[in-house]
């Protein structure tokens, strides 16, 4: 198969490239210039060829919870918001805490998914924090990296034992940073807005206390950390100094907590529910500030699909989380690309060299010749409604249903293959 | 256009003449208790009242007196969509049974809102009677209600609306055509 | 008149405009109380619900006496909290009563906001009776009302709320309305009591209550709950009645006409000693009373259902 995109801007961070070109595919490659006949062309004008987009924090549910969203489905979703490689977090049932249940996502995904699906394991057995799981075998199977995601690991002993060992695989532990005490029974962020609703508050510093341990123990270990969805000005100002300090670790957010504010959880729409919390604007601001300067590497959805059902009920037993593949890449180009806070070429580099960099993945992240023909295709004049009917994935707790955007993803390429065209 | 069918004279001899009616009707004067319908019938009573006390040579304040504000008690309150009529205090500052009680209104029309005003006044006590006076008649009955003292009788199924001095300025009762944009009765 | 809504979920919804039409209305209703049949046929062949996902004897009979007084049906539903998570929805319960033709849903409930999504799935009018750490708003109108009866006003009045503001529903729909009618708010009581950023809804803090209770209008109590000590949020109930109980002594040094009130049940020797509950000031009692005046208004002027295009003939 030879591809052929024709008179395309190409924008790829890994080459500081921003240049009008072609860009060929030949066997799934990225190449020079062809060996042969094209078999497709395709005109790029007007559009954009960005690397693959890669988003390092997600649940595709499966095994377990297929009601809320498969490999099958949680793939195609991805693909329609331009995203060619999920990271999966293990916290399926059973959990991914073992070589078998890797190895699982992986041949599945190879069967039924639209686009690349690695899964991350488990830091610890039965995601309990109390023993180390097989970090060696669940690396050997596949896995990009280890965390307890949403059952964050409370014991320090055991959490500098994981950043210690995986030194040794250059594994990066994902730290979902929240003490569990300290948010107990809450349900959003804890300020004004709680108050008024009558809904228990999660401070800020639940989140920055446990990024503080973690950067501690990073610092102590020389472990690989990076920080799950940031949402507080405090953790970006964390972040900031360990970084300035040389500690190795690494930080992602997510597009909600650089669009929205917990102002919109004043319905109780459950759908503005998730963990950690919406912040207030001071918030906003800094992560904004955090992804201009550095702090931030990458922007992650944390797609989080659940079922109507769960969703549209009393906000304190409603589950945390929103589904988030499909807005993504337009909530970038609109909150971050058209608002001037990240050169277009900057904002992509948070969900491609970035991502590939710290996660260590070989020809991906980047449309040098050699790499993996992931591609997106962006169009910035693209204009739609995100509508409740448009959704891909099995379930559709969005905040930004109804939500009007300007530029998207308009054609996924995976390995050389389209594999959705708006 | 509005037509008057009662000018100032001719309203203060209309009152004057129901005053005289309860007065020769009701021989025991000190038994009679007189009972306005809000709003403008508040006013007549008011006038009634103080027109019958010159009669009975009394303090008007000797003559119990009470107003109604029977909007709880309306068979319509559904059509009011989300705009409810405000409600006036009902106030009854007497004993109402063994008396005979003088109900006031500006106009009778359907006998809707006499209907609704006999039901709460049974829901203060058992009075010896209940007799209605009004100022305008207008005919168009859907219950079986009559007056027992009417200043005029004009039939029309055009809106008559009754002026008071002490909210209009001047007493005057005008036939208002519905096509002026109000309605009521 | 009316309060142009549907459902009443919480006083912040409401403008100063609303809280007048309601304190204007409460009148004529408790004027009913006097009759020897105090009834009216207000509500006749209407259907009130009291859905009640937490026991309350108190407000579900007040609401229950409103609805009767004017003439509603009442149909009474309590369900165990510790049932929600397990049983049927609350929306699939409140879609149940509505297929029954209820036209009120009266709603307590332990959650905070279980009353607003009752009234995003349903076209019955929603009163909510008490949501969790939210609003309880009839409460809170029947509060301003007793004020306004007593001292003519709420603008300049100083009114004080002394105890678990945190967990007070009472306390929100308070400052919601007292504040918009032009009313001085402050609350007193513990630090850990005190809820994060009260300050932003206009309200002054303070800590001791001695201090407090000086040149204040109007004290309301609020009721503490015992199983609060548990989650560390006072050390004993001793330690609260030293700091925080409206004693007899605290009582001499607020202004002679200040008035006491308790939205009940009343922990007796706790939150309030005897004395001050049964002195002259306390309108603890006429809160009662009013509570079931406040509430056949707010019956009245919400009037689920009924046909758009007015005519008044």
């Amino acid at each position: 198969m030879h591809l052929q995109i024709k008179n395309i801007r190409i924008v790829d961070p890994s080459q500081k490239k921003d240049s009008v070109g072609n860009v060929f595919i030949e066997n799934g490659k990225i190449v020079s210039k062809l060996s042969g006949n094209v078999d497709k062309e395709i005109d790029g004008r007007g559009k954009i060829a960005v690397p693959g987009l890669i988003d390092v924090h997600s649940h595709l549910r499966e095994p377990g919870q297929e009601d809320k969203e498969t490999i099958y489905t949680g793939t195609r979703s991805a693909a329609k918001g331009g995203i060619t490689t999920v990271f999966c977090m293990p916290n399926t049932k059973p959990v991914i805490d073992n070589a078998p249940a890797a190895e699982f996502i992986l041949l599945k995904a190879q069967k039924e998914g639209l686009v690349n699906v690695f899964p991350i394991g488990c830091a610890t057995k039965g995601s309990e924090g109390m023993e180390l799981s097989e970090i060696g075998v669940l690396k050997k199977a596949g896995v990009v990296a280890i965390s307890d995601d949403g059952l964050p690991i409370s014991n320090s002993q055991i959490m500098r034992r994981a950043l210690e060992y995986t030194k040794m695989f250059k594994l990066p532990v994902i730290s979902h940073s929240e003490d569990k005490e300290l948010s107990k029974n809450g349900v959003m962020n804890e300020g004004k807005n709680s108050t008024i609703l009558g809904l228990r508050g999660i401070p800020r510093q639940a989140e920055e206390v446990m990024v503080s341990r973690d950067i501690m123990l990073a610092e102590l270990t020389g472990g690989y950390l990076h920080i799950a969805h940031v949402s507080t000005a405090g953790s970006v100002g964390l972040v900031r100094q360990a970084k300035e300090k040389g500690i190795k670790v690494t930080a992602e957010t997510c597009p909600h907590y650089f669009t929205l504010t917990d102002d919109i959880v004043k319905v109780y729409d459950a759908n503005t529910k998730m963990n950690p919390p919406l912040r207030e604007q001071k918030d906003v601001d800094a992560i904004k500030q955090g992804l201009a300067d550095g702090t931030i590497d990458c922007i992650a959805t944390d797609h989080a699909p659940h079922i109507q059902e769960e969703k549209n009920r009393e906000f304190d037993l409603a589950p945390f989380g929103i589904i988030g593949f499909e807005t993504a890449l337009s909530l970038i180009l609109n909150e971050l690309v058209d608002k001037g806070v990240l050169s277009l070429s900057d904002a992509i580099a948070k969900m491609t060299l970035n991502p590939a960099k710290i996660f260590n993945l070989t020809a991906r992240g980047s449309l040098e010749e050699g790499s993996i023909a992931d591609i997106t295709i962006i169009d910035q004049k693209y204009s739609y409604k995100f509508e409740e009917e448009s959704i891909v994935s099995k379930s559709k707790n969005s905040p930004f249903v109804g939500r009007k955007f300007n530029g998207g993803a308009v054609m996924t390429i995976v390995a050389g293959n389209v594999v959705w065209q708006a | 256009m509005a037509e008057i069918i009662l000018d100032t004279k001719a309203f203060h001899v209309a009152v004057d003449k129901i005053s005289k009616d309860i007065f020769d009707e009701n021989q025991n004067i000190q038994n009679i208790a007189i009972v306005g319908i809000e709003k403008k019938g508040v006013f007549l009573a008011k006038s009634i009242l103080s027109e019958i006390a010159k009669l009975a040579v009394v303090d008007a304040p000797q003559i119990p007196f009470g107003t109604l504000d029977i909007t709880l008690y309306r068979d319509d309150l559904d059509d009011f969509g989300l705009r409810m009529p405000i409600i006036k205090d009902t106030v009854i500052p007497f004993d109402m049974n063994c008396k005979n009680i003088i109900l006031v209104d500006d106009v009778l029309y359907t006998g809707r809102t006499v209907r609704a005003a006999l039901d709460f006044l049974m829901g203060f006590g058992r009075p010896k009677s209940i007799q209605l006076a009004v100022l305008v008649d207008r005919g168009f009955r859907e219950l079986p209600i009559e007056a027992k003292y009417v200043g005029i009788k004009h039939k029309s199924k055009e809106f008559i609306k009754v002026d008071c001095k002490e909210t209009d300025g001047v007493d005057k009762v005008t036939v208002v055509p519905t096509k002026d944009g109000i309605t009521g009765g | 008149m009316s309060l142009n809504c549907k459902d009443l979920l919480g006083l912040e919804h409401l403008d100063k405009k609303d809280l007048q039409t309601v304190l204007d209305s409460v009148k004529p209703f408790k004027s009913l109380f006097t009759m020897s049949v105090k009834k009216a046929p207000t509500l006749i062949g209407k259907t009130v619900a009291n859905l009640f996902y937490e026991p309350s004897t108190r407000t579900r009979t007040s609401f229950e006496i409103a609805a009767k007084r004017l003439s509603a049906d009442v149909v009474n539903m309590s369900i165990d909290t510790s049932s929600v998570a397990k049983g049927e929805s609350l929306i699939d319960t409140g879609k149940t009563l509505e297929a029954m033709k209820v036209d009120y849903i009266i709603i307590r409930h332990s959650l905070s906001g279980a009353p607003d999504i009752l009234a995003r799935n349903l076209n019955a009018s929603i009163i909510n009776a008490g949501d969790g750490f939210h609003e309880h708003p009839t409460q809170g109108l029947l509060d301003l009302y007793t004020i306004y009866e007593k001292k003519k006003k709420i603008e300049g009045l100083k009114v004080l709320l002394v105890g678990d503001i945190l967990h007070s529903r009472v306390a929100k729909s308070n400052i919601w309305a007292l504040t918009k009618m032009g009313a001085e708010v402050t609350v007193a009581g513990p630090p850990t009591l005190i809820p994060t950023n009260i300050e932003d809804l206009g309200v002054k803090v303070y800590y001791n209550l001695d201090e407090a209770v000086k040149k204040v209008d109007v004290i309301n109590i609020l009721r503490i709950q015992l199983e609060r000590q548990k989650e560390n949020l006072f050390p004993s109930v001793h330690e609260y009645i030293e700091f925080y109980q409206l004693t007899k002594e605290r009582l001499a040094i607020a202004k002679p006409d200040v008035l006491i009130m308790h939205p009940g049940p009343m922990n007796r020797g706790v939150e309030i000693s005897s004395y001050v509950a049964d002195s002259s000031n306390s309108v603890i009692n006429e809160q009662v009373t009013n509570g079931v005046a406040v509430r056949m208004a707010v019956l009245y002027l919400l009037s689920p259902k009924r046909k758009k295009n007015a005519s008044s003939d």
